[in-house]
């Protein structure tokens, strides 16, 4: 089976290379400095599991797993407060508080191999995923990956949100970039001060909107400083003319 | 009990008198309320249940008088005078007694009301007590310094002990370290460079320093832990914002019979953007200063060409020459 580890430091690394020795089953094919190169690194290679830090350079190893689409079993790694991984203690395969010992190591692997038998990656990934983004901490950012390239967007950049199919298009001064998300997440973790959903399919920056005009009958249209126009319809109206203070 | 009166004038008599009596112990309230005296200043309270219930009575012989001028009642008003004096007193112990009690009731109630106050200090107090003593441990960079040694005890255990002592002093400096007992600015170098050997350790070879220093200004006196913030902060986001390497410069130079801290690292305006965690590390820096100098003009910063630059000064100790 084969491993990749992700995680800054190298010395927190080796030590995973090390207890990894007694595991003569498991192959080690890649370690990763950051979350740009687990991206690239786990789309590759495939592996079946990977050693995860939280804290990382750029991009954390939760925005990383976001931008793999079918990402493997993850143990995380971290120095983290305990109280911060209640949170998905009940999602990961596992996670080992760092520094931890070859013991609890030992465990970690084979709670793993026993999940591995049951459920699929994804069944534990997304309601973990699901459960760290909308966690109550306003995003100030929005991580995509647009040709291979990684993009990290301030929030401010948005001008609006717009669905389609199963993504969320994400419009800003930039261009467009998809996000395999739905509005309703967008919903949860965004401002909900700053960011209106005008419409079933659009959400709105209202720092954005210069001016707002009737459109056929009992719709409006929001037109932005960009010049895009997006549609605000009747219950939307009311929303967004009691956050704009109307 | 009527003395012979109609049960007219009784009842006029006692209604208009109780009342009275009722209105100046409530006025009485109300004024202890809002004003209680201090302990020794008591003969405020008999002053005021004096007046008060000499004013009722007097009100109260006035209303009864015209009420019952006619001369059926004559009678009455005879006794109303000759039982004047007597209704003083009575209205005087009645008022006193609501004045005494009003006076005890509201004593309690502000002493409650400091003792809870004074409660609330200590919570905050010790509330900022303990963030202190956090901060100062800093748990996630004590565990993955201790994940580090952990690793190196398998791979090279002479550095291990080296990281150990590294880690023991860094830790014993800042626990030692008082508020009030500023340090000499080669102590604070000291303790600084000891943190960025630990943090070398942990990111290997991505990290290196370049530390600048002023021979005069190793002498002058800072406040402890001061530069600490400044540099984690440098730390964090040179390291947390780009994926290369890094170098964090840092220049300590006597200027103007003033210390200059000059701490520099390389972000990435792009992935900053908005910096939430600009934030408290510098804040605290400035309100530090501000609390020993009562300015606010202390702490620089500038983003320029992808390099983060911190600027301190900070004045010389009014006890330098101690």
């Amino acid at each position: 089976m084969k491993i990749i580890i992700v995680d800054d430091e190298p010395l927190a690394r080796s030590i995973i290379k090390e207890y990894l020795q007694f595991h003569p089953e498991l192959e080690l094919i890649a370690e990763c400095n950051d979350g740009f190169d687990g991206v690239k690194t786990i789309q590759q290679m495939q592996p079946d599991l990977i050693f995860l830090d939280i804290q990382m350079p750029k991009i954390n190893g939760f925005e990383m797993l976001e931008l793999i689409e079918e990402p493997p079993a993850v143990i995380f790694t971290t120095a983290f407060d305990e109280y911060a991984i209640k949170a998905f203690e009940s999602h990961a395969v596992d996670y080992l508080l760092k520094p931890f010992s070859r013991d609890r190591f030992d465990k970690a692997i084979s709670k793993w191999k026993q999940i591995s038998k049951t459920v699929s990656p994804k069944e534990h990934l997304t309601p973990l995923l699901e459960s760290i983004s909308n966690s109550p901490a306003e995003q100030h950012r929005v991580v995509v990956k647009l040709a291979g390239k990684i993009r990290i967007i301030p929030v401010d950049d948005i001008h609006y949100l717009e669905a389609a199919d199963d993504y969320v298009k994400i419009h800003t001064k930039d261009g467009a970039f998809l996000k395999n998300k739905t509005m309703g997440h967008f919903e949860t973790v965004l401002n909900k001060n700053l960011f209106v959903r005008t419409h079933r399919s659009f959400m709105v920056n209202i720092t954005e909107i210069t001016r707002i005009d009737p459109y056929e009958k009992d719709n409006h249209l929001a037109i932005l400083k960009s010049g895009g126009r997006v549609p605000v319809s009747k219950t939307g109206y009311v929303k967004l003319k009691s956050v704009l203070g109307l | 009990m009527s003395y012979g009166y109609s049960l007219n004038v009784s009842v006029t008599d006692s209604l208009v008198t109780n009342g009275l009596l009722v209105g100046a112990c409530w006025i009485i309230s109300n004024i202890l309320r809002y004003y209680l005296p201090y302990s020794n200043r008591y003969w405020y309270v008999l002053f005021l249940s004096i007046s008060f219930s000499l004013a009722a009575i007097v009100m109260s012989k006035l209303f009864l008088s015209l009420i019952l001028v006619d001369t059926v009642h004559t009678d009455y008003i005879i006794f109303l005078s000759n039982t004047y004096w007597l209704r003083v007193g009575v209205a005087f112990l009645l008022v006193g007694c609501m004045a005494v009690i009003c006076v005890l009731w509201y004593t309690q109630e502000e002493e409650q009301e400091n003792r809870q106050r004074k409660n609330d200090a200590e919570k905050l107090s010790r509330d900022a007590e303990l963030y202190k003593l956090r901060q100062q441990l800093q748990p996630h960079f004590l565990f993955n310094s201790l994940n580090s040694i952990s690793a190196l005890i398998g791979s090279d255990p002479s550095q291990a002990r080296n990281m150990i002592h590294q880690l023991s002093d860094f830790l014993r400096t800042t626990l030692r370290k008082e508020e009030e007992q500023w340090v000499k600015m080669e102590e604070e170098l000291q303790s600084l460079e000891l943190y960025l050997e630990i943090e070398k350790v942990r990111f290997g070879h991505r990290l290196s320093t370049s530390i600048v220093k002023d021979e005069e200004s190793l002498h002058m006196l800072i406040p402890p832990m001061l530069l600490q913030p400044v540099v984690e902060n440098a730390i964090k986001f040179g390291l947390y914002d780009t994926t290369d390497a890094v170098t964090i410069y840092i220049s300590v130079l006597y200027e103007n019979d003033s210390l200059k801290v000059i701490v520099q690292n390389p972000f990435d305006p792009e992935t900053a953007g908005p910096r939430h965690g600009t934030g408290f590390g510098l804040n605290s820096v400035k309100r530090r200063l501000y609390l020993l100098f009562a300015r606010t003009d202390l702490v620089e910063t500038s983003a320029k060409d992808h390099v983060f630059t911190t600027t301190i000064n900070i004045p010389k100790h009014e006890n330098y020459n101690r």
